[in-house]
């Protein structure tokens, strides 16, 4: 059907599924040309999770919306390069990025009342996200794969729920549908923005578990954004952590778990209660505010919330941007921070903060 | 939703009630005297004794509440009117007798209604897709030049006022360069066309200046469903940008929209006065004006019940209307 240049899924080579290569987004507003995204770049492998964990303002919702093309694309000056399947869709026309959305990527939103349009039936909308990827489709193939997804995402009765509107149905149920909406069509590549964020923490295991499940049928790789560490252990193989729209530390979930490389992340972690700590320790938040990303910091973004710039020779950190470097633990594992020894430094802390 | 509509026309109802006996109080409390209007109807020479004749025949100074009820009853069984010793007929629905012609004021509406009504659909098949459609291009071109013409030039034309425009399109299209035939209203029943060539230029100018609160009103509850969530949601299902912005954006958008449509719609049927003044259409508007001027007091109190019948009726409509466009909207 279509030719081989936009046939994004044959193996165009073995670099993986996703690659984000230097990616920069701003905007221009009122107040001035806001810097979201500098200089991000990662990969994401068919089957595998990677995990974006940042704070709001950090750029990794924008980032992802670049991917998909959502982004205003008249207002936004992007650069580097992102490519799907080997395709490079920076700079695609818009008929072509259309033929990508939805069907090799899909996106999950957090707020599934908010994303699912209030007039029409859920089915009609499912069936819609079908139609918009198979033209020669009927209406009622589409319906019936609408039904056939809402089952496979566990909503009981899927045939009669179809029909129903999108305020009857329960958050949980809401936000399986829309699970069902994004995977109709099979992508090869889903981002789920903070698909857990407004559930109770009942439902949003059952909704992790059901992402893991479809993952394993059918092989996507996923991007998964959130500000959850919790959520981020048990659902990625790898994690990117994003401060001031940079990349401060990536490697895989467990060595950024045990082994965090960058003060920021350390803090993100001392600020989750234990489930064995003592009920009377108290949790260490991370002082100051998010930067402005309208005049960023100079330096290390991080510097002036930083506990440990002492440990740093002079005043490298307020002077000096750290690049993105492996550290001490091994190739894998990439910080963007200027003490030497940062898993050492951190671990001292948090020994410290325990005696 | 049949109880609600139950509900809601008994409601519809005591409105009206509440909104006639109004008309009767500001009627009988301020300065009137029926027999004086009568009476200079048909002679210039008014004795006293004539006059006060007149306003005995005419039940004037019966009880004010009394005379409510007469007037009310007549409504619905209909009822003999006396201007001195001549009756008159009037039969049910009876809302009186003009003071000028001896007709009953059931009949002046019926024959002045259907220009009326003419202007009114013309108008808003003018108005509501032209408004509706400037302001979803504005909204779509949000900040771009298209924007700031759209929106710059409905500002200039609302900002005009409205007889203004009306009397300088008269003067210019119709007198001066004969663009358009002297404007009329001819019934559609008896000949379509001259009905339509008769009313082409009072709906123009009526639909053009009241498209551009349209557009604006559109532009801002476009922008703002253009921004919802599941508009982007819409998008990111690789919809075209027309479906996008059509069934998801528009769809929405149109709610509050038609909110108005449906109180300006009962307006228009309750009378257009400028446009019926200045091109000289024989609706019930202009007949209401010259009825203020007249002091024919059945014609003004005639056309204030409708108005405020077009006004209930039209709520009632909308929000039928919203339930069957949003189900999220229950009638109960």
């Amino acid at each position: 059907m279509s030719s081989p240049v936009e046939d994004i899924t044959r193996p165009a080579s073995d670099e993986p599924f996703l690659v984000v290569d230097d990616l920069t987004v701003k905007f221009p507003t009122a107040d001035g040309l806001v810097q979201a995204v500098t200089g991000l770049s990662y990969t994401v492998e068919m089957g595998k999770t990677l995990g974006i964990v940042g704070e709001s303002g950090s750029g990794k919702s924008v980032s992802s919306m670049a991917v998909v093309g959502l982004h205003d694309a008249k207002r936004t000056h992007i650069s580097g390069s992102i490519r799907v399947g080997g395709t490079e869709i920076i700079g695609l026309s818009e008929q072509r990025m259309r033929r990508l959305r939805g069907n090799e990527v899909a996106m999950i939103f957090q707020d599934a009342l908010a994303a699912l349009h209030p007039f029409y039936r859920v089915g009609n909308q499912l069936a819609e996200a079908y139609l918009a990827h198979h033209p020669d489709a009927s209406k009622r193939d589409a319906n019936d794969k609408a039904v056939a997804m809402l089952d496979r995402v566990g909503i009981p009765q899927p045939d009669q729920r179809a029909r129903d509107y999108p305020h009857q149905f329960s958050g949980g149920m809401r936000q399986r549908a829309m699970i069902a909406m994004a995977l109709i069509n099979d992508p090869k590549l889903l981002f789920a923005d903070e698909p857990t964020t407004a559930l109770d923490v009942t439902v949003q295991a059952q909704i992790l578990d059901l992402l893991q499940d479809l993952q394993r049928d059918f092989g996507s790789a996923i991007v998964f954004i959130t500000h959850d560490l919790g959520v981020i252990a048990e659902m990625a193989d790898d994690v990117l952590v994003m401060y001031g729209g940079r990349a401060v530390e990536f490697g895989t979930c467990k060595a950024v778990m045990s082994k965090p490389q960058m003060p920021y992340t350390w803090g993100l972690l001392e600020s989750i209660p234990e489930l064995e700590s003592d009920p009377g320790t108290r949790l260490l938040p991370i002082p100051g505010t998010p930067p402005s990303l309208l005049h960023p910091p100079t330096g290390c973004p991080f510097h002036p919330r930083c506990r440990f710039t002492g440990d740093v020779p002079g005043d490298l950190c307020e002077r000096e941007l750290p690049d993105l470097v492996p550290g001490v633990e091994g190739a894998g594992h990439l910080r963007r921070c200027h003490l030497r020894n940062p898993a050492e430094t951190l671990a001292n802390a948090a020994e410290k903060r325990e005696v | 939703m049949f109880g609600y509509i139950v509900r809601r026309l008994i409601a519809a109802f005591l409105v009206i009630v509440a909104t006639s006996v109004i008309v009767f109080a500001l009627f009988f409390y301020g300065p009137s005297n029926p027999g004086q209007v009568v009476c200079m109807a048909t002679s210039p020479q008014c004795p006293a004794q004539r006059v006060h004749d007149y306003n005995e025949s005419l039940g004037y100074y019966d009880p004010v509440t009394q005379q409510y009820a007469v007037w009310a009853k007549g409504l619905f069984t209909g009822r003999d009117i006396k201007f001195g010793g001549t009756s008159y007929e009037c039969p049910a629905p009876c809302l009186g007798i003009s003071y000028y012609t001896r007709q009953p004021v059931t009949e002046l509406m019926k024959e002045r209604f259907p220009a009326t009504l003419s202007l009114a659909i013309g108008a808003t098949m003018i108005f509501f897709p032209l408004g509706v459609v400037l302001g979803s291009l504005a909204a779509r071109k949000r900040g771009t030049a298209t924007d700031r013409m759209l929106v710059g030039s409905s500002l200039v034309i609302y900002s005009i006022p409205y007889y203004l425009l009306a009397l300088l399109s008269y003067l210019y299209l119709v007198i001066i360069w004969g663009v358009f035939p002297q404007p009329e209203y001819n019934p559609f029943t008896q000949n379509p066309w001259l009905w339509f060539t008769g009313l082409i230029l009072p709906w123009l100018v009526l639909g053009l200046a009241t498209s551009t609160s349209y557009a604006r009103f559109s532009r801002g509850s476009m922008v703002e469903s253009l921004n919802e969530d599941y508009v982007r949601t819409a998008k990111a299902k690789g919809l075209s940008q027309r479906t996008v912005v059509v069934k998801h954006g528009l769809r929405a958008a149109i709610v509050p929209v038609i909110t108005i449509l449906g109180l300006d719609f009962a307006t228009l049927l309750a009378g257009t006065v400028f446009t019926e003044y200045i091109f000289g259409i024989q609706g019930i508007g202009r007949q209401a004006l010259d009825s203020i001027q007249d002091q024919n007091f059945p014609v003004i109190s005639a056309t204030v019940l409708i108005a405020a019948s077009f006004v209930v009726l039209a709520n009632l409509v909308v929000d039928i209307l919203y339930s069957v466009i949003d189900p999220r909207v229950r009638l109960t």
